[in-house]
């Protein structure tokens, strides 16, 4: 097979590339320059990128840099910040693989001729008829929930070469053969918010925070926080203790009315999540009015049994037991209850 | 990576080493060189061969020998100029302003740029018209006694486009006087005569390895009374201008390929535009929605070819042109290697949906028809292979 292979520079990506080569696939090596934006001088991280190109120079492949800066900027970013101004809590990462990597980059793979795009995501596509998008072996590394919107026709034209594999195993590979990304710290946060600045640091130059008042369940003033478009429900840091002397948590977030609502630990959960039906995605087969699933609603959060039912609104997941609140604008990925590996399909929380 | 049979057509972001400079560079290598500085028979020999190069680069050029200060390549030519002229200027506390081209190479623009940062000095860029040519209007009404630089370069680099320089020099001399002249001749200097185009430039920045000669060395022409301030201090060579060691063997590389630019350039002018043209003429008549960026009947270096096209990801159409073996150029690369959108394009005007297809071909001294056959065979199948909607 020709296979492109997005290379971010990381050990994962650098594991998946060489396995393909040893595999003996015709593979070229791609980074992707999503952030950095149009300016002179500015650009993306020019040492991860020498990472991916070092590394395809060892493997002995042609490597790539696709400047793709100006899309991720008006499909992930952009809405990253205007999210917040509504009082969302959005997942840039999916939204990336949603719109440039498993979008954007997999048509230019089609277009250049390549019969596959590999990334280095932990997750296993199936073989056989449907295509089953699966939870990588590593449990712990797992990204099946944020390539929770793929469908048929995505699985088809991609390779996960890693998704078999702990991340330790992934490790010593890249030990053996001498990667220079083998000891290369995973990623942690959001690509293009730096850790010195922070979210709120990254925002701060794109809205403008509203302070708000602070109030408990039955409508006292208990307090009030400088910027609303930072707080999310079930969120605890910042907001103090109850009378009782209990810790409180954010319940509800009305960001045009200015105004956060505390709560106890029992009163900060949710029993059911609406996913309007513009957002759900499937890998094949929607599931039916009833029908039984496990969601998962972050990337490592906890996997819940759930039933799930149709309304006017869209898909409504009612969880058999409470959960933490789900925020506007998380993504909720859905499992198969028989077979809780495999992704059926998922939808963003209304 | 298997190597696929190649055709070169990106000679304007480097040209191969002509075999004569190889020759020339070898044969100074072969006897005993001394740091010129000295006064053993190595080191003669070795000012013997810096001073010859330059008694040539400066016949090139038209000038005196004194007014060559070699230097490591385009790049520092262009530093030295932007803030040698400036740093003179600003001498004794006055305010300074430059203006330079909207199309400079990023060499010149960003040099300008930073030394924007300097609180005596202002920068301006002047505005270009479609063709890529520099208002003439507009310097006439940005030029003041305050004017201390003015900076255009002798042939864009991304499009080939030729600048008016004499205008540009006519015009500084009748309405600030005291302003200097740069004009970054990197891109130009294969196929143009240097000693009458540059007639009009105070300084004139070059680049060996754009005319055949190695990489690593160029050349600052610096015209009395015109005086730049270093940009690096130490053992005061270069007249005090330049210090640090020269590279007399990259000074005789650069020297030999001017030499042999200039001896084969009427022939070589007409052989290259005519294949250029042929270039053109086949992309254009079998690949549909493609645009000349400069059209034809515009002074255009012979070597040039840039075309945009609508529906086509330069980025994609460079990767699959190169898996056949076909090398060409996309406009300019970021630190990571990934390509910007082009600021000359857009001060040209040229939409965003056109310049997202843009490629540039250059031609140069060792293209053959062959070449251009391989490219004409390749380019248009390429193309449509990757055609898609915006």
């Amino acid at each position: 097979m020709r296979v492109l292979v997005a290379m971010s520079g990381g050990v994962d990506s650098s594991v998946a590339a060489a396995l393909l080569v040893e595999q003996g696939h015709d593979v070229v090596g791609a980074t992707l320059k999503l952030w950095g934006g149009p300016s002179d001088s500015g650009c993306c991280s020019v040492a991860d990128v020498d990472d991916a190109r070092r590394v395809a120079q060892q493997l002995g492949i042609e490597h790539h840099v696709f400047n793709l800066s100006e899309e991720f900027d008006r499909h992930v970013v952009t809405p990253y910040v205007e999210a917040h101004v509504q009082g969302r809590t959005p997942n840039p990462c999916i939204e990336c693989n949603r719109s440039i990597k498993f979008d954007r980059l997999l048509a230019r793979s089609d277009r250049l001729g390549f019969d596959r795009l590999a990334t280095g995501h932990h997750a296993q596509v199936s073989v056989g008829s449907p295509l089953q998008l699966r939870r990588g072996a590593d449990v712990d590394k797992d990204q099946s929930y944020v390539l929770s919107m793929l469908g048929q026709a995505e699985l088809g034209r991609v390779v996960f070469p890693v998704g078999k594999m702990t991340k330790s195993d992934v490790r010593a590979h890249a030990v053996r053969l001498g990667l220079r990304t083998a000891a290369k710290p995973d990623s942690q946060d959001v690509c293009f918010i730096g850790s010195v600045e922070g979210r709120q640091g990254f925002l701060a130059g794109r809205l403008e925070f509203h302070p708000a008042t602070v109030t408990d369940t039955r409508g006292e003033t208990v307090g009030a926080v400088d910027a609303v478009e930072l707080v999310t429900v079930g969120q605890r840091r910042g907001m103090g203790h109850g009378t009782d002397g209990a810790r409180r948590y954010v319940t509800a977030v009305d960001v045009p009315a200015r105004r956060v609502t505390v709560g106890s630990a029992a009163e900060a959960v949710t029993s059911a999540v609406v996913l309007p039906d513009a957002t759900l995605t499937w890998v094949d087969q929607p599931l039916l009015h009833g029908a039984r699933a496990v969601a998962q609603v972050s990337a490592h959060g906890r996997p819940a049994a759930c039933a799930v039912d149709r309304s006017e609104d869209g898909l409504v997941v009612r969880f058999d037991v409470p959960q933490r609140p789900v925020a506007a604008g998380q993504t909720v990925a859905l499992y198969d209850v028989t077979d809780p590996d495999a992704v059926v399909g998922a939808g963003i929380a209304a | 990576m298997s190597e696929p049979p190649s055709t070169y057509l990106d000679h304007g972001a480097t040209t191969p080493l002509r075999p004569e400079v190889a020759h020339a560079m070898a044969e100074a290598r072969s006897q005993p060189l001394g740091n010129p500085t000295g006064s053993h028979r190595p080191a003669q020999r070795a000012r013997r061969l810096l001073e010859e190069s330059r008694d040539e680069v400066a016949a090139q050029l038209g000038r005196a020998p004194g007014e060559i200060i070699f230097t490591s390549g385009g790049t520092e030519s262009a530093n030295l100029a932007v803030f040698g002229a400036l740093g003179d200027a600003v001498r004794n506390g006055r305010s300074a302003v430059v203006l330079s081209s909207a199309v400079e190479h990023p060499a010149v623009r960003q040099s300008c740029r930073a030394a924007a940062r300097w609180p005596a000095v202002t920068w301006r860029e002047l505005p270009v018209d479609g063709t890529g040519s520099v208002d003439i209007d507009a310097l006439a009404g940005l030029l003041s006694g305050e004017t201390a630089l003015v900076a255009v370069m002798l042939a864009n680099n991304e499009t080939g486009a030729v600048q008016p320089l004499r205008q540009v020099a006519d015009a500084v001399r009748e309405r600030a006087g005291t302003a200097r002249v740069f004009t970054d001749a990197v891109q130009a200097a294969s196929f143009s005569n240097l000693a009458e185009t540059t007639s009009g430039a105070d300084l004139v920045a070059l680049s060996a390895h754009k005319v055949g000669g190695p990489v690593g060395t160029g050349a600052l022409a610096v015209r009395p009374p015109t005086d730049i301030a270093p940009r690096q201090y130490g053992g005061g060579q270069e007249r005090e201008r330049r210090s640090g060691t020269q590279d007399v063997v990259g000074a005789v590389g650069l020297a030999v390929a001017l030499r042999l630019a200039a001896a084969e350039r009427s022939e070589a002018v007409r052989r290259v535009a005519g294949l250029r043209d042929r270039l053109a003429a086949g992309l254009t008549d079998t690949i549909p929605d493609v645009y000349r960026t400069v059209p034809p009947g515009v002074d255009v270096l012979p070597g040039h070819l840039h075309l945009c096209l609508r529906g086509i990801e330069r980025e994609e159409l460079l990767l699959a042109l190169s898996e056949r073996g076909v090398c060409a150029s996309g406009g300019s690369s970021c630190a990571s290697g990934a390509l910007e959108a082009s600021y000359v394009l857009a001060a040209m005007g040229v939409p965003d949906d056109l310049a997202r297809g843009a490629i540039r071909f250059t031609l140069g001294h060792d293209t053959t028809g062959a070449d251009i056959d391989r490219a004409l065979a390749i380019v248009p199948g390429v193309v449509a292979s990757l055609r898609h909607d915006p």
